[in-house]
């Protein structure tokens, strides 16, 4: 009997990603000391910065799990962050309202993907590319400036926005007079980190969750073993798109405004952040505690180009295209080997 | 009935029937809809503005009819791609750093073979990661649809580049003493030349083969790597192309705009030109109809006063319709119901 346990592939993706994140980190703190980045605030801030992302990843994870994708979610946010605003400032609508309007619309467009690609077996990329152009579109429609929200549209919302949770001040740094900065951080990571936890639990110890591994991993015995194979892809669909659209208030309450082009590319941050954190795009491999890994050197690889000042911000997305090419070909040598060693 | 019936599976039925009913709707809405005039020696008219601003789509669409056929997946980065082939050839005709010139550093031939080479190494990139390393299309060129935007961007130091050249607009525009625009011969010839590639070798017949049973085909001897490789490098160097045209249509480079949005023309053309975008069998010539019918729908929209940024949502609904329509689980549940009707006239 074997005594040591087998690191399998993706245990090693995993630490990969984790050992890649805190290397990235480490250079961040050795490079940009004078700049600030070794404060814990700065840590804080890369987490303020992608709640919104946290949410979005987690549903992508999920999709993922079963084997599909869905890139409508960056649209979605667009969608979802010009709706408040323009509810709040136009129509002047309360922002709890809103809010359970945003998430209503969520459900629905997740029920619409998720009809299409579970019950009538259309490929996910279709499905959910279309939904991307039909999302950004409809936030032309609703309207094609900028708008942003102030204190005197929504005090509510406002106060949403710039509510502190301040952390215990030894977290803290001294500043120039000798006075302790203590760290803070917002509702919306506390929110964020929730949705996690709870994503988490909901893979590991529910039926619905275990069932997605089942129906990624493989279909046809997922299907012989008596699962709905075409319910889960659609509760997956509208899972993922409920998690947008929190993922999209949290964004608002981030950015205060909303644009037609706000959130571009941030489908390929969450795929990103899922591939990176050791999600097997081919399904039934997986978990959101990588996926946060995966968010935060997507954080760390926005603020490490923005700290730097003379670099382009379009580095940023450079980088994180260039990380999840490294990824998905690791993950498919992987798959390769693994398929010649059963040869 | 019987006659309509026949009709109806012809494959090129979908895409001609579109294209009419586009026309028509537009006829009534504007009957001097395809009143064409001669104005300063060259054609007006919006039959003649679809044509010629269709003629990327129908370049992509070529491109990405293969990609469809041989990988049952979609390259969803040719629209980054040719914004990436745009910039790197007004980069290197006006000089790093360079915004704004009247003379070119290097020949106007060089510097629009380098973009199309871009193209190419991008559809190269593509290929490899969907034939070698068997990653699925989209994902692989999710990658290029967000990095090759940000590396256009680069080339071009953040800035719109512009090519203050006379003989840089001829491309896009007209050539002095020709009534008929540049960008309709461009597509007309890489048309003929990929037609020409699929019917005179055995290309075509391979890429249906790999894209019907992938693993059929390298048992009876294609070697269906290449062949997928080779679908993308065409189709990289389609969108290569496709981004010359339309720099020059603009004589400039705008990163952010050009081919904004082309990905789901093209895959939309592709869908609308009756073929099955689950691979296998193909049609080019359905796919080019696609093509300007999708231009024609743009047109359309643009003339009722949708503007760019809204439109695609019509395309969207379109291509939803589209694939729900060919999607084999309708299609059984139709006939389900067809034969259940049938059934209870019988016995009525």
């Amino acid at each position: 009997m074997k005594t040591r346990k087998k690191l399998d592939s993706n245990t090693v993706l995993i630490i990969i990603t984790i050992a890649l994140f805190v290397f990235m980190y480490a250079v961040g703190c050795v490079m940009y000391q004078d700049k600030g980045f070794g404060n814990f605030q700065t840590f804080l801030n890369v987490l303020i910065n992608n709640a919104g992302l946290i949410c979005v990843t987690c549903g992508m994870t999920c999709v993922m799990l079963t084997g599909g994708i869905d890139i409508s979610v960056g649209s979605v946010i667009a969608m979802d962050c010009m709706l408040l605003v323009y509810g709040m400032t136009e129509w002047k609508m309360g922002a709890v309202p809103m809010v359970i309007l945003v998430l209503v619309i969520g459900l629905v467009f997740g029920l619409v993907q998720g009809f299409l690609v579970g019950y009538l077996e259309i490929q996910p990329f279709i499905v959910t590319m279309a939904g991307m152009f039909f999302a950004r579109g409809m936030t032309a429609v609703i309207c094609s400036g900028q708008i942003s929200i102030t204190e005197a549209d929504n005090p509510i919302f406002y106060k949403w926005a710039n509510s502190k949770i301040t952390l215990p001040e030894f977290m803290g740094k001294v500043n120039r007079h000798g006075k302790v900065i203590a760290p803070y951080m917002r509702p919306t990571v506390v929110i964020a980190l929730l949705v996690l936890i709870l994503i988490f639990l909901m893979l590991k110890y529910t039926k619905f969750g275990r069932n997605m591994y089942a129906v990624g991993g493989n279909q046809t015995s997922a299907t012989m073993m008596g699962l709905n194979v075409k319910k889960t892809k659609m509760l997956s669909y509208i899972l993922s798109s409920f998690l947008c659209s929190i993922g999209g208030i949290l964004y608002c309450l981030n950015t205060m405004s909303g644009s037609v082009n706000q959130a571009k590319g941030l489908e390929m941050d969450a795929i990103a952040s899922a591939v990176i954190g050791g999600t097997l795009l081919t399904g039934g491999v997986g978990n959101v505690i990588g996926s946060l890994f995966g968010v935060l050197i997507n954080g760390t690889i926005t603020v490490l180009v923005n700290t730097n000042g003379k670099l382009l911000s379009s580095w940023a997305n450079i980088a994180t295209a260039a990380l999840l090419c490294v990824f998905i070909i690791l993950q498919s040598v992987f798959a390769l080997v693994k398929a010649r060693r059963n040869n | 009935m019987d006659n309509l019936k026949n009709l109806r599976k012809k494959p090129l039925f979908l895409p001609i029937f579109c294209m009419i009913l586009v026309l028509l709707i537009n006829l009534i809405k504007s009957p001097t809809f395809f009143s064409v005039s001669v104005n300063n020696g060259v054609l007006y008219g919006r039959l003649i503005d679809i044509i010629n601003r269709g003629s990327e789509i129908a370049i992509l669409a070529v491109g990405q009819t293969l990609v469809v056929a041989v990988s049952a997946g979609t390259d969803i980065s040719v629209g980054s791609v040719m914004s990436l082939s745009a910039c790197s050839c007004c980069m290197l005709l006006a000089g790093y750093g360079n915004n704004s010139v009247s003379t070119l550093v290097v020949p106007m031939a060089v510097g629009m073979l380098f973009g199309v080479l871009m193209g190419g190494v991008c559809g190269a990139f593509n290929g490899a990661l969907v034939a070698k390393l068997k990653i699925q299309p989209m994902v692989a060129t999710l990658i290029l649809f967000t990095a090759a935007r940000a590396i256009g961007l680069l080339l071009c130091n953040n800035q719109i580049t512009y090519i203050r050249y006379e003989k840089y607009k001829y491309l896009g525009n007209f050539i002095p003493g020709c009534p008929i625009p540049t960008p309709v011969f461009v597509a007309i010839i890489v048309i003929i030349i990929i037609a020409i590639l699929l019917r005179k070798t055995a290309l075509g017949l391979y890429i249906q083969s790999v894209g019907i049973n992938g693993r059929a085909a390298r048992i009876s001897g294609i070697n269906s790597d290449v062949i997928c490789f080779i679908c993308y490098l065409i189709c990289g160097i389609c969108a290569g192309i496709a981004g010359i045209v339309a720099s020059s249509r603009i004589y400039s480079a705008d990163s952010n705009n050009i081919g904004l949005n082309f990905e789901l023309d093209a895959i939309l053309a592709v869908a609308l030109g009756g073929n099955s975008l689950g691979g296998g069998k193909f049609n080019l010539a359905g796919s080019i109809i696609g093509a300007y019918t999708i231009q024609a729908i743009t047109t359309t929209l643009l003339a009722m006063g949708v503007s760019t940024d809204k439109a695609p949502v019509f395309k969207a609904i379109i291509v939803i319709i589209i694939v729900v329509v060919q999607a084999p689980a309708f299609k059984s549940y139709m006939a389900a119901r067809k034969a259940q009707r049938a059934q209870v006239k019988e016995a009525a």
